[in-house]
């Protein structure tokens, strides 16, 4: 592909620019320190006695598992915080996408220095979305196991309903089912349900004289039947090295064990190779840190979305298509780190136009294989009269009926803000895009929190008879939940998404998330649902 | 002149007179043992022909089958190379009764020369100045410590048929002379079959010192100046020089002279050495220089000669033989520059200088400027193998330079750029040699090595910097078809910082290095790693493996019957102690015999079952203590 390339018409000299970057850089600093401090895992005192045990903390044992020097996708590094009285950093779980011996897998690690590694309904959730991802984009599963099973005081969020967790060993049967290998290593307390993770497992590995898989516990046991056994002898890796054969290895150490899971994964098939042609990876003209002097500091304020492109794509070449109509909306081509994208970035409002144009854009992506790539800044499609009667409708819905069905890899980052209807048309989380990361500056809910707060003031029984300073009275609390509920940290908490992500690092993060995509075949032909014409 | 020529021998000496004679339009006809089916010299030949197995005694050693291969190769010459059959009358005689040509001197020169005491007979009848001694046939013993008396201790008691080192004795003073005499000739009498000694002054501070000599069939011969061979390790020279740093004019046509004289007393052709001993101590001294022998053939450190003279030896050693004169008079042969050569061996310093043999998965002289000025004299290359059954000596690397640091510096560079792996070589000890202060400043004596001791000794652990390109390495070692964006993001981390600390491990210990910093070393990568050399020397660097060490595997150490079955031997008894892999027991099952082995070193503490007895699954039937090494 040849392409134009984008020319930049910022300057980091100017004002706005600089006052932006103070506003954004601020933004990204707290990400970094608050990913810092989640990161940790458990408290000091808790880290301290799972060292003393000679087991390696939950994230040097990532680290040891990936392949030296490669590069790791987190996903949901901040998930539940603020939740559970923020003292579950993580949900008690890292998970992501990583290289073990040249292949690109998923890694659900379990922090057993969180509440002992017990589930949470999130950390069910981040379980379930690592497995989701798993099977979307073929990644052989690595679960590294050292959890208490079920938190019991949430048993009722965790236990019975079909995403809960049961759902775990649904999927590990059906991926299994579908030739994506599922591999345990049990590095601490395995119970009860969570037994399960490595009995279902295709190959497991477990540490000696640590490492434990029982369906009840020595306690359990003595209370049921009044046996007296102890913990090694119950469920250790020798007895299911050796009698039971719940496991397949049994290894001296955390780090032994770490190696024969690079083994095992070394027999694995290699990383597929894509269905698309790649090229060399070259970087932007211009550098990702300007990003932080073009993002406004108000999410309400407009931005010229090349500028942002520039920065993300190989050599800022940008093959733009239609150009001159539905111009809120630009779709072109690209590369990233070599790999061709199709991308839809919002520049303004959506119009019938848009919509028609980026439903357009995604046959022919989806025609020509091509990943799609959606920057997501929309306040919503247009109303009013004028636009209801040329059927806004149902062109909106053609966008949404070709983003929900078309066959590519799927990438959405929310650059901006993501109100109503214009979340769906540019593959909001419903519609499983296959990996969606948010720039802190990023605002979500149904409508902005001004309008929210309008409207309800607007239909309330008693509105007729409210003074100014009723109404404003009224509006200020639905206007501050809005903006609570709105802010990303409050979204990517509850794993809306898969991570608040700093600007600068957006090109390796889509470059690391399509690479993962490419282990998955894409269908040859796209089968779209019915466009309304 | 000759037209094919047989080099009866192999490595880099076949290969090195394989050249010349190439150059001069010879023909030439290898011959070959088992082992060195594959190798070089055989690439450099016309013709090969395969004399035997390996050993040496079975095929290079063996006189009939060499004249035969020359037979039927149509071979019209012989060069012996150094070594093997090079000094061995007889076979010089069966070549030329066989109406071969002998390159090399005639058989009755050989004799004269072969054995000592004969020698320096002849030679201080000759006029050669010998060392202060005795070599007479009273071998009473209280003759011979007479002698010792007369001559001043301390002496050398010296097997007269003895060579290598071997049967010889220092006396410091006269009442262990008896002893020392007695242990020597028994020396003597196992190693060469007869115990007849001489007896010598024992130099203090000894120098090597030999003059390179030619003679041809026309009564002419010539000297091409000395070599300095101090550098010696157990009697193996080390690094040999031209000329010897120290020695003047004077001295120089003494000695030279000398040897001339040395040569002409037993009518000799073709190239020869006399080898003298210096007392160094106040320097390079006519009247303190003697004669000890003369090696009549190529010497190892020729190529010396060659880079001070700009003569070919190998060809006037082939014009000789063909009954030319002399090339060159003695007045048109000087002296040009200072030349070094350094042995190369496949030995491992820090063990004992054990011969290391194997492939050559690396092999690389002639990396950096410093190793393209080298001469390399070798008889491999990557991917052939150092055998076991021949003279560990991977190469001789040879330098010329103005002066002598000028050569010494080009020889410490190019030590410095040498690749070798897996084999394990001398190249650091080289480079320390090369370096001393006192071999620099031309101090050394036969005994330098020695005295250094560990001080020549290579660094036996790698520099940081190592460690982190090393690291490096190790981070990017994907085939570059197989470079995934995970690997060329290298640490990327979501909202932080890359990670760039990687665990790696050489041979002796592991380390988490930052691979942020910046090094220039250069790195190799071989099927068990990544290599950095650091004076020659290899370092293997890995990804840190955490494999079963086997002993937890086998819990406490007790074994349990794998299967039912009736026990039909006990091999061990209570307290014994056991070697992993050791047969403790054997059981009979299923019509099968199964040995049960010990699974690490240790004490047998407990033996469950008694001979005869049937055992079930999983019954104890040995434990044992796990022995703390």
């Amino acid at each position: 592909m040849t392409a134009p390339i984008i020319q930049t018409r910022i300057s980091a000299e100017n004002e706005t620019f600089q006052q932006y970057a103070a506003h954004n850089k601020a933004l990204v600093e707290e990400l970094r320190a608050k990913v810092a401090t989640n990161a940790l895992g458990g408290s000091e005192k808790s880290r301290d006695r799972h060292v003393s045990r000679g087991k390696l903390l939950p994230r040097d044992r990532v680290e040891r598992l990936l392949d030296p020097g490669s590069a790791f996708l987190e996903i949901g590094q901040l998930t539940a915080n603020g939740l559970y009285d923020d003292a579950v950093p993580g949900a008690g779980m890292i998970a992501g996408v990583g290289q073990v011996s040249g292949r690109h897998v998923m890694i659900v690690c379990n922090d057993a220095t969180v509440k002992g590694g017990t589930y949470y309904p999130l950390t069910v959730k981040k379980h379930l979305r690592a497995q989701e991802i798993a099977l979307e984009n073929r990644l052989p599963c690595i679960y590294l196991v050292d959890s208490g099973g079920a938190n019991l005081p949430n048993q009722a969020e965790v236990f019975p309903d079909r995403d809960h967790f049961g759902r775990i060993f649904f999927n590990q049967a059906n991926m299994s089912a579908k030739q994506i290998p599922q591999i345990a290593c049990v590095m601490g307390s395995c119970t009860a349900g969570g037994a399960y993770v490595p009995a279902m497992s295709e190959e497991t590995v477990i540490v000696r004289n640590q490492g434990t898989i029982f369906l009840a516990g020595p306690p359990l046991v003595k209370a049921a039947t009044g046996e007296e056994i102890s913990a090694e002898d119950l469920g250790g890796g020798d007895m299911h090295g050796k009698k039971s054969g719940v496991v397949d290895h049994v290894a001296d150490s955390d780090e032994h064990a770490l190696t024969i899971v690079r083994d095992i994964i070394s027999t694995l098939p290699e990383n597929r190779a894509p269905d698309i042609s790649l090229k060399d990876s070259r970087a932007p003209k211009y550098e990702a840190s300007d990003l932080y002097g073009i993002i406004p500091d108000d999410v309400r304020a407009p931005y010229e979305v090349r500028e942002v492109i520039a920065r993300l794509v190989d050599g800022s070449e940008f093959h733009e298509f239609k150009a001159l109509y539905g111009a809120t909306l630009v779709c072109g081509f690209a590369h990233i780190h070599g790999m061709p994208v199709a991308i839809l970035a919002n520049n303004g409002i959506l119009f019938s136009e848009s919509a028609q144009k980026g439903a357009h854009f995604i046959e022919l992506a989806c025609q020509r294989k091509i990943p799609l790539l959606f920057l997501q800044n929309i306040s919503g499609f247009m109303v009013g009269g004028k636009y209801e009667q040329e059927g806004i409708a149902k062109h909106g819905a053609k966008l949404v009926t070709a983003v929900a069905t078309a066959q590519v890899p799927k990438i959405t980052i929310m650059i901006g803000g993501s109100f109503g209807a214009g979340n769906y048309g540019m593959c909001g989380r419903a519609y499983s895009p296959r990996f969606l990361f948010s720039w802190p500056n990023s605002r979500i809910s149904v409508m902005g929190g001004e309008q929210a707060a309008s409207v309800l003031a607007t239909v309330h029984r008693d509105a007729g008879k409210w003074s100014e300073e009723e109404v404003e009275a009224f509006k200020a609390p639905v206007r501050q939940t809005y903006e609570d509920e709105g802010n990303p940290y409050f979204a990517t908490a509850r794993l809306w998404d898969d991570g608040i992500i700093d600007p600068a690092q957006t090109r390796d993060v889509l470059g690391l998330a399509y690479a993962a995509t490419l282990n998955a075949p894409i269908e040859d032909r796209a089968q779209f649902g019915l466009f309304r014409m | 002149m000759i037209k094919s020529l047989l080099v009866a021998n192999r490595g880099e000496i076949a290969c090195r007179i394989m050249k010349t004679a190439r150059k001069m339009g010879i023909r030439t006809v290898a011959v070959y043992s088992d082992a060195d089916a594959k190798a070089m010299h055989l690439r450099q030949a016309d013709e090969a022909v395969h004399i035997g197995p390996s050993p040496a005694a079975l095929s290079y050693l063996v006189g009939e089958k060499i004249i035969a291969a020359a037979k039927q190769s149509g071979a019209e010459a012989i060069h012996p190379g150094y070594g093997f059959l090079s000094e061995n009358a007889d076979f010089a005689q069966s070549v030329i009764d066989a109406g071969l040509i002998w390159v090399g001197p005639k058989p009755d020169s050989i004799r004269a020369m072969g054995l000592k005491d004969a020698a320096k007979k002849l030679m201080n009848e000759a006029g050669v100045p010998i060392t202060p001694g005795y070599m007479g046939d009273n071998q009473d013993p209280d003759h011979l410590a007479q002698e010792a008396g007369k001559i001043g201790y301390p002496v050398l008691i010296k097997a007269v048929a003895g060579g290598g080192g071997k049967g010889m004795r220092k006396v410091d003073a006269a009442d262990s002379f008896a002893d020392d005499l007695t242990s020597c000739q028994r020396e003597a009498k196992a190693s060469f079959g007869n115990d007849i000694v001489l007896i010598e002054k024992w130099i203090e501070s000894p120098r090597h010192i030999e003059v390179q000599v030619f003679g041809d069939s026309h009564g002419n011969v010539v000297h091409l100046f000395e070599r300095d061979c101090s550098l010696q390790r157990r009697h193996q020279k080390v690094i040999e020089e031209a000329p010897a740093p120290g020695m003047d004019a004077e001295t120089r046509a003494a000695v030279c002279g000398a040897a001339v004289r040395a040569a002409q007393a037993v009518d000799y052709e073709g190239a020869g050495t006399i080898e003298f001993i210096a007392d160094g101590r106040e320097g390079l001294r006519a009247d303190k220089i003697w004669f000890m022998e003369m090696n009549t053939r190529l010497q190892v450190e020729h190529p010396v000669t060659e880079e001070i003279t700009g003569v070919d030896l190998v060809e006037w050693q082939l014009r000789v033989a063909a009954g030319e004169t002399l090339p060159k008079k003695q007045d048109e042969l000087s002296i040009s520059g200072h030349a070094v050569e350094a042995r190369l061996y496949a030995e491992d310093p820090l063990n004992g200088f054990l011969p290391s043999t194997g492939p050559l998965e690396l092999l690389n002289f002639a990396s950096g400027d410093a190793g393209s000025r080298m001469r390399v004299e070798t008889g491999v290359e990557q991917g052939d193998e150092v055998s076991p059954f021949y003279d560990p000596m991977i190469a001789k690397l040879v330098t010329h330079g103005d002066d002598r640091d000028a050569a010494l510096d080009v020889l410490s560079d190019s030590l410095d750029g040498l690749r070798i792996w897996p084999v394990k070589s001398n190249a650091g000890f080289l480079i320390n040699c090369c370096n001393h202060p006192l071999f620099r400043r031309a101090e050394m004596t036969t005994g330098f090595i020695e005295q250094c001791g560990d001080d020549l000794h290579p660094p036996v652990s790698a520099s940081d910097d190592s460690w982190l390109a090393a690291a490096k390495a190790l981070a990017l070692d994907k085939p570059s078809d197989n470079m995934s964006l995970f690997d060329s993001l290298s640490g990327f981390r979501l909202n932080a910082s890359p990670k760039s600390a990687i665990m790696i491990s050489d041979q002796t210990d592991r380390r988490l290095v930052d691979i942020s910093g910046e090094t220039s070393l250069e790195t190799f990568a071989v099927s068990a790693g990544h290599l950095v050399f650091q004076n020659g020397q290899p370092f293997l660097f890995t990804i840190p493996r955490f494999d079963n060490d086997g002993e937890a595997e086998a819990g406490a150490g007790e074994i349990f019957s794998p299967m039912p079955g009736q026990v039909i031997s006990i091999e061990i008894a209570l307290d014994e102690t056991v070697a992993s892999g050791q047969k403790l027991m054997v059981l009979e099952a299923m019509k099968m015999e199964h040995s049960i082995t010990a699974p690490f070193d240790g004490i047998v503490r407990e033996i469950g079952p008694a001979l005869g007895d049937q055992v079930s699954h999983d019954a104890l039937l040995v434990r044992i203590e796990a022995q703390d090494e």
